[in-house]
């Protein structure tokens, strides 16, 4: 998330000269981490806080985690424009990407893609980022870790970008990352069933099934200040800039 | 180098010498073969550097800020930054170590306790970068509570880079003759007084150059800042000098031609080619300056 | 008898203290950073959840997890392994021939310029190399090798000796350079080549010094972060097995160094994963210290004392 954050602090400095705001990168995990450590105002995050943050946070400083939903965002699985390949199951992506996992090579989804490159190269992030666990909550079984060697790329363009560039890869990201050279997979819950593209309509309508919130955290209530800038993401200026991003809009509730 | 006087001396009569000579040859073309494959590609990487970097090199490049997401318009914050850290961590370096150096070859004996300090020295050039950023998160960071901020990166770049300029001045004072320190004792001067009165301005250029070589160092390095006080954005006013305050946190090139290499999306190849193209344009002019620097000092000593 | 006023004293006395203070502060920041990254990793070690051995040995990285937190870092020092290993079969050989060059075998006015040129290869900022091997290089390993990534081993590998290249070339200089004139004009007065000069000769006189020359050079390889993890693929992968060439150059990899760069941000002060970084920048420390130490030996076995 930290482009919106970075476009918002952009477009909120052009408005109010005042306010001094830094953003710092490094994914949910660095964000909720310094807001446990007191030294952020507010979290950017693509994943909830967990229970066990959540507590430390209350123990570290007192004061429960205010959670704001600033908007949607579609995990599309992105493959290289020219793969045969145009829709995968959630299980499928469970046995490529989880820990004991037996799909490893494109022939097993029946497909060859062009470069003649059989094993199938999973592009992945790295463990601090907000879009690898809500990836791997939604697609590995329960209990279970990724498996280990994929590439761990530090950001949601590195991901597109590296698979525009490798016929054989396949990844995950925000569906606003898409670019010319990849081709986002329809997704469907199970063998069977409809397989959904990643859009806006399929989002708000939940049928798309990889889909999540985006959140900002701050500890308890936050002061006047850090309110009216959430407030401000919040109204229209804020929300065009979330459309602006390839990203969906909060529900308006 | 010892050469042969003159190519008469090469004439061979026998076979053995023919061989002998052509194996000479072959060695010496190999190694011309070998600097070749070092220097052809990086001449080669510059210029494909330089361009894809044209469309987005200008003034107005380095001194606007950024927009669009940091897609577009330029690289001021970050440029900034990087002066702050430069200057601040040089003030707090150089001191130090142009007093080690002097200490290291001026007081100290030779025993095995400078040999630690020599060994020390080494050792901290030695370290890795990301380790330096550990002891600058655990020490300035946390330990001396200055929190992320342009004061603890700075410290932390200047414990990194004391070796450099520990390193130029002491190659710097031992080029001082002897005999200009020993003519000054021998009228009575103090130890600390000939240092400074004799010594030191004769060899004021070898520390200039240990001291652009450590900005050139501070300038680069991205591991140490990374969690000591430089962040992925923060807006600063146009051509506002005093932007950063010591405690707030700070853009810096290196740190910004990474991010925007590999975290922002949609960004036109130009951009962080011609980000890199300045760091890499900054680094080298000052490296250029110590060079020229010591080809003046060796054509301008005074023994 | 020069009559010296007290203050003159006084103040000579305090600028001396404080230039014996500035001496020894190299080793006082050896010994801190040691201090202060050991601190902050105390807590695993001691924790009783921590097995070294298991830290070493197993690959299974893990360390975010909450169900199963898993600390192997046996994949991460292969892939440092890997490039190092691999960078220096490429640096050794072209460093030393540079040196040698330099040295032996060109002009005054070429080897001023030479040296200038290995000194600005020397000055290219880390971040900027990984910059190339994202950019440049990544697409040439897919070409020239057909590789379906180009973020692999030999990337990182081409770019360390790059940056390696430098030390090797000027300090193996210095030891060519060290080695008297006499021995160089025994050998033309014997009739032989330079080339033969230096094979029999110099390279056995100055062994130590280029030896401490490649060792400060796998120092730097070991050490450096910014350009092995943009260039790498950073992936938890070990590249070695028993088919040939037994080092897969063409595999993706992850380094110690990179892995500290990446997770530090993420982790909460004080929680395991925090932690267990920092035990890795122990780790660290200690393997480039001991290469340093070595080296430095090396050298001084030379000088003899």
């Amino acid at each position: 998330m930290v482009n919106i954050a970075q476009a918002w602090a952009e477009a909120y400095g052009e408005a109010n000269s005042t306010v001094d705001i830094s953003v710092a990168g490094g994914g949910s995990g660095t964000g909720i981490a310094a807001l446990i450590n007191g030294t952020t105002d507010i979290a950017n995050c693509s994943r909830a806080m967990k229970n066990i943050e959540k507590k430390k946070a209350k123990n570290t400083h007192g004061k429960d985690p205010q959670q704001y939903i600033m908007g949607l965002d579609a995990l599309a699985v992105y493959v290289h424009k020219d793969n045969p390949l145009n829709e995968i199951t959630i299980e499928q992506l469970g046995q490529i990407y989880g820990e004991d996992g037996s799909i490893t090579k494109w022939s097993q989804l029946g497909i060859k893609p062009n470069d003649g490159h059989d094993e199938i190269i999973r592009i992945s992030r790295q463990s601090n980022s907000g879009t690898y666990v809500y990836f791997k909550e939604t697609v590995v079984p329960k209990g279970k870790e990724f498996k280990l060697g994929s590439r761990d790329l530090h950001g949601s363009k590195d991901v597109v970008e590296i698979i525009g560039n490798t016929p054989s890869a396949i990844g995950y990201s925000g569906m606003g990352y898409a670019t010319d050279h990849v081709k986002m997979l329809k997704v469907s819950s199970k063998q069977g069933q409809v397989a959904y593209t990643p859009n806006i309509e399929n989002v708000v309508n939940k049928t798309y099934p990889i889909s999540r919130p985006l959140y900002m955290y701050t500890l308890g209530v936050p002061t006047s200040r850090v309110k009216t800038y959430i407030d401000w993401c919040l109204s229209d200026a804020g929300q065009k800039i979330i459309i602006d991003n390839g990203f969906i809009p909060a529900p308006k509730n | 180098m010892i050469e042969p006087k003159n190519n008469a001396s090469r004439f061979t009569e026998t076979a053995i010498g023919r061989k002998k000579q052509f194996t000479e040859r072959i060695a010496k073309f190999v190694f011309l073969l070998m600097t070749l494959a070092m220097v052809v590609p990086l001449l080669l990487i510059v210029g494909f550097l330089l361009y894809k970097a044209w469309p987005a090199l200008s003034i107005d490049f380095v001194f606007e800020l950024p927009k669009n997401g940091m897609r577009e318009g330029g690289i001021w914050p970050a440029f900034l930054g990087t002066l702050y850290l430069v200057l601040i961590s040089l003030v707090i370096a150089a001191p130090i170590g142009v007093m080690a150096a002097i200490y290291l070859n001026e007081y100290a004996k030779e025993n095995w306790f400078t040999r630690i300090i020599n060994l020390a020295v080494i050792n901290l050039a030695g370290v890795p970068s990301i380790v330096h950023a550990l002891f600058g998160l655990g020490a300035f960071v946390l330990f001396a509570g200055l929190g992320r901020s342009v004061l603890a990166a700075s410290l932390t770049l200047a414990v990194m880079t004391l070796p450099v300029i520990i390193a130029s001045t002491k190659e710097a004072l031992s080029a001082v003759p002897m005999s200009f320190r020993q003519a000054s004792w021998n009228m009575g001067v103090s130890r600390w007084q000939t240092i400074r009165g004799i010594v030191m301005p004769n060899s004021v250029s070898g520390i200039l150059t240990g001291i652009i070589l450590q900005v050139s160092r501070a300038a680069g390095e991205t591991a140490p800042i990374m969690f000591t006080g430089v962040v992925f954005y923060k807006a600063v006013d146009k051509g506002d000098l005093l932007a950063y305050g010591l405690l707030d946190q700070c853009m810096a090139l290196a740190m910004h031609l990474y991010t925007i290499s590999t975290q922002v999306p949609g960004v036109p190849d130009a951009v962080p080619f011609a980000t890199a193209v300045i760091l890499l344009g900054v680094v080298l002019l000052v490296n250029a300056l110590s060079i020229v620097l010591r080809i003046y000092i060796r054509t301008h000593r005074k023994w | 008898m020069l009559h010296r006023s007290k203050y003159k004293v006084l103040s000579e006395g305090i600028i001396e203290c404080l230039i014996r203070v500035c001496g020894i502060s190299a080793v006082v920041f050896v010994f801190a950073i040691f201090l202060f990254v050991f601190w902050e990793g105390k807590g695993l070690i001691f924790s009783g959840e921590f097995e070294f051995w298991k830290f070493l040995t197993t690959k299974e990285w893990y360390p975010a997890s909450e169900s199963n937190p898993r600390y192997g870092v046996s994949a991460l020092i292969a892939g440092t392994v890997s490039v190092t290993v691999l960078a220096m079969v490429i640096a050794v050989p072209f460093g030393l021939g540079v040196a040698l060059f330099i040295s032996e075998f060109c002009s005054p006015k070429l080897k001023e310029t030479l040296k200038i040129v290995i000194e600005l290869l020397a000055a290219i900022p880390s971040v900027v190399w990984g910059f190339i091997g994202l950019t440049i290089m990544n697409q040439l390993i897919m070409k020239l090798f057909g590789a379906p990534i180009g973020l692999t081993v030999l990337n990182g590998a081409i770019i360390l000796a790059l940056m390696s290249v430098p030390i090797i070339v000027s300090i193996g200089e210095d030891a060519l350079q060290a080695v008297p004139d006499s021995y160089r004009e025994a050998g033309i007065g014997l009739g032989v080549t330079r080339w033969q000069m230096v094979y029999k000769v110099l390279l056995p006189a100055a062994k130590n010094g280029l030896l401490a020359a490649v060792l400060l050079g796998v120092g730097r390889a070991i050490g450096e972060t910014m350009a092995v993890l943009m260039a790498t693929g950073h992936a938890v992968h070990i590249p070695f097995n028993a088919e040939f060439p037994y080092l897969h150059g063409l595999d993706s990899v992850r380094t110690l160094t990179a892995t500290i760069a990446a997770e530090l941000g993420e982790t909460a002060r004080d929680s395991s994963h925090y932690q267990v970084l920092f035990i890795i920048g122990i780790l660290l420390f200690t393997i480039t210290f001991v290469v340093n130490l070595t080296a430095d030996l090396i050298v001084k076995g030379v000088k003899g004392k």
